[in-house]
């Protein structure tokens, strides 16, 4: 037999079904694999006897011919999803510890589908990162190796969830993108990453980071597979006021591989001044398979791109600064206090502990801006910037079906390579970020290899709940593009 | 009225502005499930939500939002059929989720109005500013344990309705009759129950004083006063303190103040420059608050008649004074009460002996109307039985006063205690004939003229009847007696 973990979800989906094996095996394939690639720190929480009781219930429940969409299919979740009884961190020591009793929608429609849990995947600290070296539990190794074989980021914030399916330890993930995070980490680890439209997939139960742009979405290794997760994630939930009122398309469906006639429309704002020559390349590329598969291609202005980036680190971490305000020490995880302490020393030093560097710049950031004589020039501006934003897609989606762009300004770099730059860091999310602000879907897939060898990504982005379009425009793109590379030590 | 503060350099004006917090009447939390229940065991009435535990999400209870309009449309006031709500972030140990989801520059209810009614029948109009929803925080208790606060989060999450008036309180006796008047309309509206001990409704009053015709002054506000009365004294007592400092030479420090009923003082909990900076923006978990004209005039259609429209109409149809009106329709209970006792009654004599009578007797045992032993059908009976003429007015406070210690019926106490007038010309005669016998002397004074001791014939006459007899027969019969 084949290594099963070398199957797509929609292979072993129909293997399963056929009966070629069961999802006990496929989820003990699983675990060996994690097991074997425990270096990468991918989960935080490994849950094999959770796994293992699943994929038994699983099978007798294929066997009573009651099988869900996801019946058997074992996958990480990032451990930003509360799981009922399983620890939940959002990656910070301030919830270590922490056992929801309740389970979000998401993980419990996967669930009720039939999916099985491998673990709780790594991430950037209340998602916050592009390069999932946030997390208190540590971070995260590309599977990817440059040519000089140093450990390379995942990317972030949903690093782990990235790295487990690019490492083959698990058929799939779930991700979050609030600016990018689950893009640009399937970009910089080869594989497909969906943000869906802002509302597709209910935010309950998952840890807010910034409540107006956080997504659910999946981490897949084909579009395909994108489809069929999407299809289990996604639904109306009363219990999230922002989560839209509409039946879930057949995004399987939707993958006729056809484009012949759309209209795919390339923002020239996108192409920013340094940007480095092999990008450039494979966004020529991208351009050239779907003018091949019939698309016709065509530019559009983005005109208030250049603001998006500053747009998104006002409110993001404004709202940041809020959401985690219930992180008080009080009722649930880390407490620090001595005898003595007041309220407030008590509420100072359990955040002083429990957060991170960088989740406490964004507190701080998004502190400032909401103050009493900076609302209105930072928040307000950029919520105005944000409306500027979104009708700039609009107008664009006017005349095009969906908008083609790179993923990401570069390849994977090193661990360590953009500390202490934040700035820096934050330039990850340029391509990624406006979608976000626009709560449009958007699809990151491989598309070619850096000149170093790794992982390249193309984004496509649409118009909002059209994901299937995206889906469709992404399928043919992933066939044309072909990418077949494995990281460093999976080849064969 | 005016009412003014006269200071040893002269006299100064007090101006009021009043923020009252009412807690909505529904069954579950503004953005929970979570019962609302009053007296609960500690943490009981608690969701995952109202503990703020992580990834969860409010959801808006439409009751509530049922319930803001309601009362919008009882103040007269602009209903806005789009809002926002938004964070006021601070951190407090019974704020779990360390921001309280309110509304800021976009209230659910704008400007509006209260008409008060005064004790000496006059009105005054008082404005609305606004009325918005908000939820509740839980509740710190610091004497539960020598070294630790305790926190109850039943009340977290409680939708809360701010109702902030205009600063166009003059006098503390305003302000307890907006307070008086506020009350009213919610529970006429049924939108909150208006208990202040119970701390359904609890009032701030900013207050502060100027010279008469000047602009406004600094102001203080006091918090969490929890019954009318200590408002009225609050403000009296922080009025004269904010004089004395001024007189002094001194400046007032706006600030928030306690008021200590027991001392009698107010005194400053934190100056505004201490103060937090809430940081308020709209709320990225809940979408606007929309809703159209049908949802509005639907909830209009349920309004119940108003105290003012009730007062108007007691003074149309029944042809009550705007004082005696203004009694009556102060609480719902005590006008359908009075609704009852009228029904095909004189209303003005039914007003008398509801107010006078009734209410007298019932402040004097210290009871509300609902505890009233005599109902208003036995009321209503009993000016029945002195309209028919069946007993004497003066017999009937007698009977009154059986009713109000038994509960028992009128008709079976006259019965019983052999009450019934006298109507009987013979047996009047009888009793007539007997005192003017007994008194030849004074017959010749009242024939010579002195018309005044007609009545201690009567007076004598009713007692030797046990004041059954007729009073009016009793008068008639002894004038033509004696000076026919």
């Amino acid at each position: 037999m084949t290594d099963l973990t070398n199957l797509t979800l929609a292979e072993a989906r129909d293997g399963l079904a056929k009966g070629d094996y069961t999802s006990v095996e496929l989820t003990e394939a699983h675990l060996k694999s994690m097991e074997a690639h425990r270096n990468l720190n991918a989960y935080i929480t490994e849950t094999p006897d959770k796994a293992i009781e699943m994929a038994k219930a699983s099978d007798t429940k294929r066997a009573k011919g009651e099988a869900g969409k996801m019946e058997g299919l074992p996958i990480a979740v990032k451990d930003l999803f509360c799981t009922q009884g399983v620890q939940t961190t959002a990656a910070s020591h301030i919830l270590e510890g922490f056992k929801p009793e309740y389970e979000s929608t998401v993980t419990s429609n996967l669930f009720g589908n039939g999916a099985v849990m491998l673990g709780k995947a790594n991430l950037d600290e209340f998602a916050m990162g592009s390069s999932n070296t946030s997390s208190y539990y540590g971070n995260v190794i590309n599977p990817w190796k440059g040519k000089d074989g140093k450990d390379l980021v995942p990317g972030g914030s949903s690093g782990g969830s990235a790295a487990a399916v690019a490492a083959h330890m698990a058929l799939a993930a779930t991700g979050t993108d609030t600016g990018g995070s689950i893009r640009q980490p399937a970009s910089y680890c080869g594989i497909v990453g969906m943000k869906p439209t802002y509302g597709r997939c209910s935010r309950w139960g998952i840890v807010a980071f910034a409540s107006s742009l956080d997504q659910a979405g999946p981490m897949t290794k084909t579009v395909r597979d994108a489809a069929i997760m999407l299809g289990s994630m996604a639904g109306h939930d009363a219990k999230d006021s922002t989560s839209a009122p509409m039946a879930v398309p057949d995004f399987e469906a939707a993958l006729t591989g056809d484009i012949r006639g759309m209209k795919i429309g390339i923002p020239k704002e996108y192409r920013v001044d340094g940007m480095p020559e092999e990008i450039s390349k494979l966004w020529d590329d991208g351009v050239a398979m779907l003018r091949d598969a019939g698309a016709e291609v065509v530019d559009v202005t983005l005109p208030h791109t250049k603001y998006a980036l500053g747009t998104y680190y006002i409110v993001a971490p404004a709202e940041a600064s809020s959401n985690l305000a219930r992180y008080d020490g009080l009722r649930y995880g880390q407490r620090v206090m001595d005898e003595g302490d007041s309220l407030d020393d008590m509420y100072m030093k359990s955040r002083a502990a429990g957060f991170g560097k960088e989740v406490q710049r964004r507190i701080m950031i998004g502190t400032y801006v909401l103050s009493a004589g900076y609302y209105d020039a930072y928040y307000n501006k950029a919520l105005k910037v944000r409306r500027r934003i979104y009708e700039d897609f609009a107008t664009a989606f006017g005349t095009v079906d969906a908008i083609l762009a790179p993923t990401a300004p570069s390849a994977a770099f090193a661990i360590g390579e953009n500390e202490g730059d934040p700035v820096k860091m934050y330039l990850n999310d340029v391509f990624t970020v406006p979608a976000s602000l626009a709560g449009l879907p958007g699809l990151s897939l491989p598309a070619g290899l850096s000149s170093d060898g790794l992982p390249l990504g193309l984004q496509l982005i649409g118009k909002p709940f059209d994901e299937e379009t995206v889906l469709r425009v992404g399928g043919v793109l992933e066939s044309a593009a072909g990418f077949t590379a494995k990281p460093f030590g999976q080849e064969g | 009225m005016t009412y003014i503060i006269e200071g040893s350099t002269g006299p100064w004006e007090i101006v009021v502005g009043l923020e009252v917090h009412c807690q909505v009447v529904s069954k579950s939390k503004l953005f929970s499930g979570a019962s609302t229940t009053f007296g609960n065991e500690a943490n009981t009435n608690v969701s995952l939500v109202d503990a703020a535990m992580p990834g969860m999400l409010p959801v808006i209870n439409a009751e509530c939002v049922r319930q803001a309009v309601k009362t919008g449309l009882g103040l007269k006031a602009k209903i806005n059929k789009e809002s926002v709500f938004s964070r006021k972030n601070y951190f407090y140990a019974d704020l779990p989720q360390g921001y309280q989801i309110s509304q800021f520059d976009k209230p659910i209810v704008g400007a509006g109005t209260i008409i008060l009614d005064m004790p000496d029948g006059s009105t005054k109009s008082v404005g609305i500013e606004r009325l918005h929803l908000e939820q509740d925080a839980g509740k710190s208790m610091h004497d539960q344990d020598p070294k630790y606060s305790h926190i109850d989060l039943n009340r977290s999450g409680v939708a809360l309705m701010e109702i902030v008036s205009d600063p166009d309180i003059r006098t503390p006796e305003e302000a307890g009759a907006y307070l008086t008047k506020l009350r009213a309309i919610v529970r006429y509206l049924g939108t909150c129950d208006g208990n202040m001990n119970e701390g359904s409704m609890r009032c701030d009053a900013n207050v502060s004083v100027r010279r008469p015709g000047e602009p406004f002054g600094t102001r203080c506000e006091i918090k969490n006063v929890n019954s009318i009365r200590f408002v009225m004294q609050a403000i009296e007592i922080e009025a004269k303190r904010q004089v004395e400092v001024l007189e002094g030479g001194g400046e007032i420090v706006q600030q928030t103040r306690l008021f200590d009923q027991r001392l009698g003082e107010t005194r400053a909990m934190r100056s505004k420059e201490m103060a937090h900076d809430y940081r308020y923006f709209p709320d990225p978990d809940l979408l606007p608050l929309v809703f159209d004209d049908a949802f509005v005039s639907e909830i209009e259609k349920e309004l119940p008649e108003l105290p003012d429209e009730k007062k108007a109409r007691f003074m149309r149809e029944n042809g009550l004074s705007a004082y005696d009106a203004g009694v009556l329709v102060a609480e719902k209970e005590k006008a359908d009460y009075y609704e009852v006792v009228a029904k095909g009654r004189d209303g003005k004599l039914a007003a008398n002996w509801v107010i006078t009578n009734l209410f007298g007797a019932l402040n004097k045992a210290e009871v509300g109307i609902a505890e009233s032993p005599v109902s208003a059908d036995n009321l209503g009976k009993l000016i029945d039985l002195i309209s028919d003429d069946t007993i004497s007015g003066r017999i009937a406070k007698d009977v009154f006063e059986i009713m109000i210690e038994t509960g028992g019926d009128p008709e079976k106490i006259v019965e019983e205690k052999g009450l019934k007038q006298i109507t009987d010309t013979g047996a009047i005669e009888t009793a007539i004939d007997e005192v003017i016998a007994a008194n030849p002397d004074k017959v010749e004074e009242i024939r010579a003229g002195k018309d005044r001791m007609l009545g201690w014939f009567v007076g004598q006459v009713m007692k030797s009847t046990g004041g059954k007899a007729n009073p009016g027969m009793v008068n008639k019969m002894l004038r033509d007696k004696i000076l026919g």
